[in-house]
């Protein structure tokens, strides 16, 4: 048991770090650093750049592409990449899809969609989530019906993140009503430019414009799409919203926010004070702090588990309940920061550009402009990638026994 | 970078999880209790037998060597044991105080009998007044020849009345809350003018009020060096605050596991409580707040004996404030969800959520621990 980084891990540290820094675009540093919107070149041009060096899926193994990193690695990597200020990469190819046609893919599948997801080329979405199956996600019941060599789908998704930059979807359609309703279910490629394919905006309580309805009518999709085998689409779901516990739980991420937490506190006055000099406001930073390093060193404890060659287990809902409990205990800190600057919106945020040329100078400093908005944003995390509840019935059943 | 035992750390693990397991019942608990000094000399003897007391000792001093890591393994099972022995006070406390403030004529005296079971220490640092501030010290030392005279109070010492050696703060220099010139002492407990008032604390273990009244010592008494005492008596502190985190993560993880048992057998409505999910969820929370005491409480170990004071303390008080906060939630949680059986003094669960709730008010509270936080921001 050892928490100092050998010589090696602290070189790669460096290496890591100095690139990270030198080469994210500084436009995209600033909007993620103040919390604006991001748009689709913003993600692409930065995960290429991380392509180019090899590092852009670190959980790969190196035969599809990934950089062969050991977890510690690829902890201090996830690190450098909150410190450095990057926005979070698009998980949807990297570390929902790819994984799965890893794991699930024909050859061909393989050979033609990896390589695209670790070059940007293909941006995807999921299609999970229906209207009437959320966290009984089984109930899905988009129908795809064989048709010669293709499916034809029809059905509802939604809830589907940046749908609107997206080439592909992959989806979980019902090919099957015998038995259970978990077997009826199939994993399906589906190319967005299909015909019947429509994609509806659903504007969230921020303001802002990042999820979707997917239609699919009457979608034409060839059958080769299909991964794994026909009614086997659960048990790749499964593996889908479990096998990835690296990250899941935002640690780098919320240490860099807690960052923002103590630079707005010492902007904000408190009695003519900074609200960092508050002896309240600190036993409040204080506490989030703790959870955080709890959690750190609790995935920490499981990353050490996984490197001794154990296979990642339940534990992961830890992970993602806590993570979100801390992040959005962090939000109620910037929150709290910025006092009765909270009050004001300026829609000016949810535009591309920020200050725009249509704003006549902002009506607040530019580091409360977002925190509102992201607090408010934010409690997608404790409903998203199986709600804590869901998270909670895991634990209860595959750790507890109940 | 890695977070996983050695092999001799597994075996101290498992050791001591047996031991507590087969050997440490709840009815042989009560027996220890009622013994004179509230604990089994046997029984301290089988710890010495062991190697437990020998841990952080070094090899040449009849020690097995090891460290904070090396406890907190063990006094996680202790608490997962409910033990009353000394252990906090005497290898904890003591052991290191001795190891890090005395002399090596001292050393070559002392700790191969702690190792051994045969010297009992005590640490006599807080007083009325002072709550959790090691700072606030009101008892004096003055200089009277080449030695001290030592008069004052001391309050909550634990297992003072059955210890051979006390080791107690006094001021020998600066006014009342000054960090400055504060000296530990290391003094006989039968020496004249020393009178310890023994009383059984709340869990089940004992503790002591200690009366200095001109008890004279020569300077070889000293630990460390005159007036120099608070560094001193500060990381020791941060050390068992840390180490008792780690019983308290062994005491969760007990009470988390008997409530899903009980969860699990008692049925109302025809069917086990388990099956109720409004139940489920809340000892979710229970298994999970153990999980995160447990990770800070071996992340503060780690630091303990990392050499940087800064994230040793850091890490202490993270770790104890944690401690309270999950400690006071599981606790309450277990008894609540025993129903009637959980208040009840025959169920081990209410034994286990007076240690948990006691832990919180040993080696500062987590309200203490906090502003220690706040302060340091």
């Amino acid at each position: 048991m050892d928490l100092n980084l050998t010589p090696e891990e602290k070189a790669f540290q460096d290496e890591v770090r100095t690139f990270l820094r030198a080469n994210i675009p500084p436009e995209t540093k600033r909007k993620v650093d103040l919390g604006l919107k991001l748009v689709k070149d913003d993600y692409v041009v930065w995960q290429r750049i991380l392509h180019e060096q090899g590092w852009i899926a670190p959980s790969w193994p190196k035969e599809y592409g990934g950089p062969g990193w050991s977890p510690v690695q690829r902890y201090l990597y996830e690190e450098e990449l909150a410190a450095a200020s990057s926005p979070r990469l698009i998980t949807f190819g990297l570390k929902m899809l790819g994984p799965v046609l890893i794991e699930f893919g024909t050859p061909e599948q393989k050979a033609h969609y990896l390589p695209r997801i670790l070059a940007s080329e293909d941006w995807w979405c999921q299609g999970f989530s229906e209207p009437g199956a959320g966290s009984d996600l089984a109930s899905l019941t988009t129908r795809a019906v064989r048709d010669g060599d293709h499916y034809v789908v029809n059905g509802q998704k939604t809830w589907t993140t940046l749908a609107q930059y997206a080439d592909w979807i992959f989806c979980l359609v019902r090919t099957s009503t015998e038995g259970k309703k978990q077997q009826g279910i199939s994993f399906l490629l589906i190319d967005m430019k299909t015909p019947g394919v429509t994609v509806r905006p659903i504007k969230t309580l921020d303001g802002g414009q990042e999820i979707n309805d997917v239609f699919l009518e009457n979608v034409r999709v060839p059958a080769e799409n299909l991964v794994g085998k026909e009614n086997d689409g659960w048990t790749i779901a499964k593996f889908l919203l479990g096998h990835e516990r690296f990250g899941i739980a935002g640690v780098a991420r919320s240490k860099k926010q807690m960052e923002r937490v103590r630079e707005i506190a010492s902007k904000e006055l408190k009695r003519g004070r900074p609200l960092i000099e508050d002896a309240r406001f600190r036993e409040r930073m204080a506490e989030v702090e703790i959870e955080l390093t709890a959690l750190e060193m609790t995935e920490l404890r499981l990353l050490s588990e996984e490197a001794a060659g154990r296979k990642p287990g339940p534990e992961a809902s830890i992970l993602k309940l806590k993570g979100t409990q801390v992040q959005q205990g962090v939000t109620e800190l910037l929150l709290e920061a910025v006092g009765n600057r909270a009050h004001v919106f300026d829609p000016g945020i949810l535009e591309d550009e920020w200050p725009g040329a249509a704003n006549d100078g902002p009506p607040v400093p530019e580091h409360a402009a977002t925190v509102a908005s992201h607090y408010f944003n934010w409690r997608k995390a404790s409903i998203y990638g199986g709600s804590n509840e869901i998270q909670r019935s895991i634990i209860a059943k595959a750790i507890l026994g109940f | 970078m890695n977070f996983t035992f050695s092999d001799e750390q597994i075996l101290i693990r498992d050791m001591a999880e047996r031991y507590f397991r087969d050997d440490y019942s709840l009815d042989i608990r009560r027996d220890h209790q009622a013994k004179p000094g509230g604990f089994c000399r046997d029984t301290w003897a089988q710890f010495a037998e062991m190697g437990w007391l020998a841990l952080g000792i070094p090899e040449d001093l009849g020690g097995i060597g090891g460290g904070a890591v090396e406890m907190a393994i063990l006094l996680e099972a202790m608490g997962g044991g409910l033990a009353v022995e000394p252990y906090l006070s005497t290898v904890v406390l003591g052991g290191s105080l001795i190891r890090e403030g005395a002399g090596n004529d001292v050393k070559a005296d002392f700790l191969p009998h702690l190792a051994g079971g045969d010297l009992l220490i005590a640490v006599a640092y807080s007083e009325a007044q002072s709550r959790y501030d090691l700072n606030d010290v009101t008892a004096r030392a003055r200089a009277d020849g080449g030695g001290f005279i030592i008069d004052g109070t001391k309050t909550v010492a634990l297992h003072a009345g059955t210890a051979d050696k006390i080791i107690v703060t006094a001021r020998t220099a600066g006014d009342d809350r000054d960090e400055d010139g504060i000296t530990l002492f290391l003094i006989d407990a039968d020496a004249p003018g020393v009178a310890v008032a023994e009383y059984p604390t709340v869990d089940g273990m004992r503790a002591g009020d200690v009366v200095l009244q001109g008890v004279r010592v020569d300077a070889a008494a000293v630990l460390g060096e005159t007036g120099k005492g608070f560094p001193l008596i500060e990381a020791a502190v941060d050390r068992a605050a840390s180490l008792v985190t780690a019983e308290a993560a062994g005491v969760m993880e007990a009470l988390t596991r008997g409530t899903v048992d009980y969860l699990k057998e008692r049925k109302q409505f025809g069917r086990p409580l388990g099956d109720f999910q409004a139940l489920q969820h809340r000892v979710t929370e229970m298994y999970m707040e153990t999980e995160l005491t447990r990770s800070l409480a071996y992340m503060a170990a780690v630091r303990q004996d990392g050499g940087d004071r800064a994230a040793a303390r850091r890490a202490a008080s993270q770790a104890k404030a944690k401690a309270g906060q999950a400690g006071r939630l599981i606790g309450q949680e277990a008894i609540q969800l025993h129903g009637g059986m959980g208040v009840t003094d025959e169920m081990a669960v209410s034994h286990y959520f007076k240690r948990l709730t006691l832990i919180d008010h040993t080696f500062g509270d987590g309200a203490h621990h906090l502003e220690r936080l706040a302060d340091m921001t």
